[in-house]
């Protein structure tokens, strides 16, 4: 499977050390080394979902409890998050990391990806979320730690979008 | 069975130390501060379904407390997933209650599916809850509910209530100044474990 594990590793390794000690996650093909790296660490709380927006309540009671987290999720798990994020994190102002994979971008292979591709920009700058997108394995640290320092001094959700580039090696 | 009176009768276990408390929108969250808001109290009050949710994101953040969900069966209905991800990590220091009127009341009494045999307690059961069960009648609430605190165990307990409420919901406690207060006592409860 040509998911690259050496940017997921940057990805997991720039989570941990900004302190990120809860992930919630729903698997998808991008996402397989990160999930397993969370797995495999006994210092990282892991949680599995059913569908995206119940992490959005799990990251609302870690941060309450004092524990830094993030969503990892596909652009469609996004789309289904979309009222957690209005009504939970956006009023009750949460410092919420979300990482979103950029399905449905050039490249994409899978004709069931390429409408959430279209509309992932747009909704999260309806929503007024902050976002950048990772193409290159040495952004990873900077613009994990950038997004994270945002989203705590502005007490709200940010997105970093992860790139084709970045986690597709083909 | 009034929801109010049966929030009354457990009040005393949720003063305890170390407990803090998470309930969805509407009639339950304004009569638990009809009955003295507290800074362990949360009150979620919109993200239908998600009280569950926040409630296992505090429990496995933070083992040493108990966490006590007071949910709803439309809250739940939205949010029946959320049941199979308690089970799967089953964190022994939370207890979900669900207040069952079989109504969305809040919006003018819509009948719900458990109006129509929709059972939670058997899904929660069915979802992997080790703990489950469905109370009608006040003793047996404040029993099942010392129970529940007592039992280091993961429980959903549904709760048959009457399907009434307050007349307003809006209270004088800002959703953000709730939310604040909270995380500090989360805070001070960590600093200051005795």
């Amino acid at each position: 499977m040509p998911v690259s594990t050496s940017s997921s590793q940057q990805v997991y390794d720039s989570l941990k050390a900004a302190g990120v000690r809860l992930i919630s996650a729903l698997p998808e093909t991008w996402l397989v080394h990160l999930i397993r790296m969370a797995e495999d660490d006994a210092e990282m709380t892991l949680v599995r979902l059913a569908k995206e927006e119940e992490g959005v309540g799990v990251s609302m009671g870690a941060h309450l409890a004092g524990v830094r987290s993030a969503m990892l999720m596909q652009n469609h798990g996004f789309l289904a998050a979309v009222n957690a994020i209005v009504s939970g994190a956006q009023l009750y102002r949460i410092p919420l990391l979300m990482l979103i994979t950029a399905r449905g971008s050039f490249g994409e292979r899978d004709p069931w990806q390429t409408e959430g591709g279209l509309i992932t920009e747009h909704v999260l700058d309806a929503l007024r979320i902050p976002y950048d997108t990772i193409h290159a394995p040495a952004d990873v640290a900077r613009k994990i730690t950038d997004a994270q320092t945002l989203a705590y001094s502005s007490s709200r959700p940010v997105a970093l979008l992860l790139g084709r580039s970045l986690m597709w090696e083909d | 069975m009034r929801r109010l009176d049966a929030l009354a009768a457990i009040y005393p276990f949720l003063e305890r130390r170390g407990t803090v408390v998470v309930t969805i929108m509407g009639a339950v969250a304004a009569e638990l501060q009809s009955l003295g808001h507290r800074p362990n109290f949360f009150y979620l009050q919109h993200a239908m379904g998600l009280a569950s949710s926040m409630g296992i994101g505090i429990a496995l953040s933070r083992p040493e407390l108990k966490v006590v969900v007071f949910d709803g069966d439309g809250s739940l209905l939205m949010n029946l997933g959320g049941l199979t991800t308690l089970a799967r990590y089953r964190p022994t220091n939370l207890v979900h209650v669900v207040f069952d009127n079989e109504s969305l009341l809040s919006v003018g009494g819509f009948p719900t599916a458990t109006s129509t045999g929709s059972d939670l307690a058997e899904i929660a059961k069915a979802a992997g809850v080790p703990r489950t069960l469905t109370v009608r009648e006040p003793d047996a609430f404040t029993r099942a509910f010392g129970d529940a605190m007592a039992a280091g165990e993961l429980t959903t307990m549904v709760v048959k209530v009457e399907a009434v409420g307050p007349k307003t919901f809006v209270t004088d406690l800002s959703l953000l100044e709730n939310r604040y207060a909270f995380q500090r006592h989360l805070a001070s409860l960590r600093d200051s474990p005795t």
